[in-house]
């Protein structure tokens, strides 16, 4: 019984310290850590079963590969990496420091002669004298050399390079300082904890201070990594620490108030610092620090450590005016909104839901076309490593939203609050997309000659406006024909074309228009009829702004260039409201930037094991590879030496020092 | 005979006047630099300067051809930084900006110089010519000397744009494959002189022509050559040495790698009575992986100490911290391998090959396929 558990044991041993389980742990990790760079790590997991569908989606889970780094199989793998190299120590030291020390003295004549390395000498030099010369010469090349008196002669030992084996219990001590430094950063105790029912992870989406205490980690605990953000002017006293599907929250001992964020830019508009006013007060309130953070500048209170990690919108405070795109009237109405609110939007069409979601005060775009043509000699090498940044352009404040619809369906879209220019006209440009991996799309919305949408929205009023179209019609058929086609059947036809174009228009834009002539057309005339059905929309149109700007108490439009591509303009953008998705239009007016800091707060105990385990590796990696540990024996006898050589390691570093020994050994016995 | 005797005299005692004269010349120049640029450094500027001079001297000292090179390299990116005399329109104008030293203009020199030396090296391994050898070395050298211009003179042209876009060339991938080329060539040359063994340069710059590949497709389609100013995430300083050291590593793996190739033809008789023998070129491959391993291992501890400082935590499994750590573990079991169950062979050079793909993943593969931290996605 005893003997067979001292067997188990000892193949145990055997197995834990042996290199083929060591290179194999080696090349699971390897294995193992590509798992978590391919699949995203730590999404929500909502994302998770959109990509993998339920059944794959649990069996992943199980598997914890959406925290591949924490799931216990890794650790396991990573427990046995850290005992099999403690285990390949502790059987090693012994020795290995035994060796350090050991001149290897007692090698038998006959272990010598059968050195694969080794040469005699014929001297007719003293034993003694010979010996002398030989260990100076060794001595020169850095060995330490030992005599011992041998029966007839006598041996010197030298070895060099001892320290490779230093080298050695420095380098995998250092692993396994390393992973207990990397542990003791890790989340074992909480684990622990939830293992044992006495944590929870909340998922639900709660104010901060409803969280209950299974759920919150208290402030002297030992490690922990999490972040929050904080608007300007606010404070917090949490941190969250994101874990599997929800959260925890990190009490902490300070309070930590943001009194500014701030961006700096480069002149080509990529930012070029984030920083963060910050102060922290203890829990009596009583200020202790103020302090500026910034990234790769991190503040240190009391073991813990705050980071720059990002920053977002802290609630920006939005004055808009919206614009109901299919009511046949041009009037806005106002709305207030906050960034990261929601409001409540009521149309003829049903009620919306209005989440407002980012303000950007800085949109760099480039609107360059294309790079100048490089015809200078320097264009074979490339051209100027000096960046043509002409064509980047801050395009001013944007801000984002979703409209959803009473059925729980949203659409994201992003205005610009300034115009943009575009074929050298002015456009306000409003973007949308279904889901987020989408580009925004975007709808332009021409300016008038006093850059208002006003005049965009009084022609898209009066066009959708049924009531009008008769004289639309009847005035575009006057202007269209010479006087003495007036009052004729061709008038009445061109009044009947032209309300029935203005009506399929008002219906569904260009589409509409299109469906129209696919279905009554025959196909060899469908280009000629779309060309003048296009051409009497447009002249219907430029009447149409006129009886808008005769209802609005305002000049008739004037019939040059500018008002042909306002109509023009008009008409595209209208028929794109079509698929645009949303009955509003939000145009910003103002706003009271509100920025919020997220900060990442640390506290790693583990941090100054793991740098001492690195300081180790580094030293024992080097010890290993550039300290060559070999030794030389010389057997002296009357009248000839022989010379043995060994090293654990044999390059051809080796080889050519023993060819070197070898012959000033030669040349001393001479 | 008696050379054989002598005891290696220490290093002091073997100098030449030469290499008191590189000495002289390395420290007046930092000293000359901190005297004349001290107000615009911070304490660590100052601290790696200092430490600069000891360390380039000795290694001048220790390797011999780095003298030429960088009193070569200092003199040219003087005189270019002479002929700017502030000025950045300079680099349309004066002759020698225009077409050779602007750091444009070099770095295309570096990359056709690198191309003719792959010829070259091919020519001399093919006609067993030691001529052709000899000139694919020198060519090699040139094309380093002109790399490091270069980079110079891009480090001064990035302050020329402003002071506050200058920074030292090695943030962005189209600076480290500079780099990368710079440190290959330079480690084969190293190896080339100690063991005699030009064939395998014919090897060697096959990978180098394949990173200048990649450096002329993302200048001419990409543009990627334009100097762009540092975002707030590698405004640190341990950019400084976490990347060179991490391109050590990097050089040093290809470099094993091309080795590996070079064994494994010559030991199925392909070229095999043209390169060095096997034992040479194994031998090449081990100390090539041993400074590789030695110098990624201080690579990733830094990075880990720069993560620590920028991103709140030393390792967060990033997926390029993680795929440096495969390589590590990669080349800590090839070292294994080798030197504790004593394996030789075709399957380490097999190995060491493989391990070519693993690096080039973790190096520009992450970046292309993977997203992370590391493409400062956040900030
Ligand atoms: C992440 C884990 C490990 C790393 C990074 C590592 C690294 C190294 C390195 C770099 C060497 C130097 C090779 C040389 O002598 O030039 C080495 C040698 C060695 N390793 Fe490891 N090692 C690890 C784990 C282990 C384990 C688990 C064992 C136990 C089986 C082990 C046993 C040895 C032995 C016996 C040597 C030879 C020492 C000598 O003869 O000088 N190593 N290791």
């Amino acid at each position: 019984m005893n003997t067979t558990s001292h067997t188990f044991g000892r193949s145990l041993f055997e197995l834990l310290s042996s290199m083929r389980f060591a290179i194999s742990l080696l090349s699971i990790l390897a294995v193992a850590s590509i798992v978590g760079t391919v699949l995203k790590q730590a999404e929500p997991y909502s994302n998770y079963l959109i990509q993998f569908g339920p059944f794959w989606f649990e069996v992943f889970r199980k598997l914890g590969l959406y925290d591949v780094y924490h799931a216990a199989w890794f650790l396991l793998i990573l427990g046995f990496l850290v005992l099999s190299t403690s285990v390949c120590i502790w059987r090693n030291a012994p020795n290995f420091a035994r060796e350090m020390r050991s001149f290897r003295e007692h090698v038998t004549d006959q272990s010598l002669a059968a050195f694969k390395h080794q040469h005699v000498v014929e001297t007719t030099q003293s034993p003694a004298d010979f010996a002398a010369r030989a260990q100076a010469y060794l001595e020169g090349q850095g060995y330490q050399v030992r005599q011992l008196p041998r029966e007839d002669g006598l041996l010197l030992a030298a070895k060099a390079g001892s320290w490779n084996r230093l080298g050695y219990f420095l380098a995998h001590s250092a692993i396994v300082l390393i992973c207990i430094g990397g542990l003791m950063d890790g989340n074992l105790v909480f684990k622990a904890q939830q293992a044992l029912g006495m944590k929870k992870i909340e998922t639900r989406d709660i104010p901060q201070s409803q969280v209950p205490a299974i759920s919150r980690l208290s402030p002297s605990n030992p490690s922990f990594r999490g972040s929050v953000q904080i608007p300007e002017g606010s404070s917090a006293n949490v941190v969250f620490l994101n874990v599997a599907d929800g959260y925890l929250v990190q009490d902490l001992p300070f309070t930590v108030g943001l009194k500014q964020f701030r961006i700096e830019h480069y002149s080509t508009g990529q930012p070029k610092s984030f920083e963060s006013d910050i102060e922290l007060f203890d829990k009596s309130g009583k200020k202790i620090r103020d302090a500026t953070i910034a990234v790769n500048h991190p503040l240190i209170h009391d073991g813990i450590a705050i980071y720059q990690a990002s920053f977002a919108d802290g609630g920006t405070r939005l004055t808009i005016q919206g614009w109901n795109l299919f009511a046949p009237m041009a009037a806005a109405f106002p709305i207030e909104g906050t960034v990261h609110q929601n409001t409540t939007l009521t149309s003829p069409a049903g009620n919306y839901t209005l989440e407002f979601t980012d303000f950007r005060p800085f949109n760099i775009e480039n609107l360059g076309g294309d790079a100048p043509p490089k015809d200078n000699a320097m264009s074979v090498f490339g051209g100027s490593p000096v960046a043509d940044n002409k064509h980047l352009h801050n395009v001013g404040p944007s801000f984002q939203y979703k409209l959803r619809d009473a059925r729980g369906q949203a659409r994201e879209f992003s205005n610009y609050m300034l115009p943009l220019e575009l074929d050298g006209r002015w456009y306000m440009m409003s973007g949308v997309r279904e889901s987020p991996n989408e580009a925004f799309r975007y709808l332009r919305m021409p300016l008038d000659a006093d850059g208002k949408l006003d005049s965009f929205m009084r022609l898209r009023g009066a066009l959708l406006n049924s009531d009008l179209r008769p004289e639309i019609a009847a005035r575009f058929a006057r202007q269209a024909l010479p006087q003495n086609a007036w009052g004729t059947e061709i008038e009445d036809k061109l009044k009947f074309s032209a309300t029935q174009v203005l009506a399929l228009y008002a219906d569904g834009g260009f589409q509409a228009l299109g469906r129209f002539i696919e279905e009554k057309v025959p196909q060899a005339e469908r280009e000629k009829a779309a060309g003048t059905y296009l051409r009497i929309l447009e002249l219907s149109a430029f009447e149409a702004l006129a009886i808008a700007n005769r209802e609005a108490k305002l000049p008739p439009p004037k019939a040059d260039d500018a008002t042909g591509w306002l109509v023009r303009d008009t008409l595209n953008s209208m028929s794109d409201l079509f698929v645009y998705g949303a009955p509003v239009y939000l145009q910003l007016m103002q706003y009271d930037e509100v920025k919020a800091s997220g900060l990442q707060l640390t506290r790693s105990p583990g941090k100054n094991v793991v740098y001492f385990g690195s300081l180790l590796l580094t030293l024992g990696v080097f010890f290993m590879f550039y300290v060559r540990e070999r030794r030389v024996w010389l057997r002296v006898k009357p009248g000839q030496a022989l010379l043995a050589m060994a090293s654990t390691k044999h390059t051809l570093d080796f080889e050519q020092e023993f060819a070197r020994h070898r012959e000033a050994l030669d040349t001393l016995a001479r | 005979m008696e050379l054989a005797l002598n005891q290696p005299a220490p290093l002091i005692k073997r100098l030449t006047w030469f290499d008191w004269l590189f000495a002289v010349v390395v420290g007046s120049g930092a000293l000359f630099a901190l005297s004349r640029y001290g107000e615009y450094m911070d304490i660590y500027d100052k601290g790696i300067l200092l430490a600069a001079i000891p360390a380039l001297t000795v290694f001048g000292w220790f390797w011999k051809p780095f003298r030429p090179l960088f009193l070569v390299v200092g003199a040219l990116s003087l005189f270019a930084i002479s002929l700017y005399d502030g000025n950045l329109a300079r680099m349309e104008e004066a002759f020698f900006l225009k077409y050779l030293i602007s750091s444009q203009a070099a770095i295309m020199w570096m990359c056709a110089l690198f191309g003719l030396a792959t010829l070259t090296y091919w020519t001399g391994l093919l006609s067993r010519s030691a001529f052709a050898l000899k000139t694919g070395t020198a060519l090699t050298w040139s094309a380093v000397a002109l790399g490091f211009v270069g980079l110079m003179v891009r480090w001064y042209e990035s302050y020329l744009i402003g002071p506050d876009v200058g920074h030292i060339p090695v943030s962005n991938l189209y600076e480290v494959f500079v780099l990368f080329c710079l440190i290959t060539a330079m480690m084969y040359l190293y190896y080339e002189a100690r063991y005699q063994a030009r064939q395998l340069g014919a090897l060697v710059l096959l990978v180098i022509s394949a990173a200048v590949g990649f450096i002329l497709w993302y200048t001419f389609d990409r543009g990627a050559h334009e100097i762009q100013p540092l975002v707030p995430a590698l405004k640190s300083w341990w950019m400084k040495l976490h990347v060179p050291a991490n391109f050590i590593g990097y050089g040093s793996f290809s470099l094993s790698a091309m080795l590996g190739v070079g064994y494994l033809l010559a030991r199925r008789g392909i070229l095999a009575n043209r390169l060095p023998s096997l034992d040479v070129i194994d031998d090449m491959m081990y100390k090539a992986i041993a400074i590789g391993f030695g110098f990624f291992t201080i690579a990733t501890i830094l990075g880990a100490m720069w993560a620590a400082e920028a991103w709140g935590g030393y390792w967060s499994w990033d997926p390029k911290e993680t795929w440096a750590l495969i390589v590590w573990l990669n080349y800590a079991a090839w070292l294994h391998i080798r030197l504790v169950k004593g394996l030789r062979g075709p399957m380490l050079a097999w190995w060491a090959v493989i391990g070519l793909f693993v690096t080039t993943f973790a190096f520009l593969g992450v970046n292309m396929f993977l997203s992370g931290l590391h493409s400062y996605g956040t900030l």
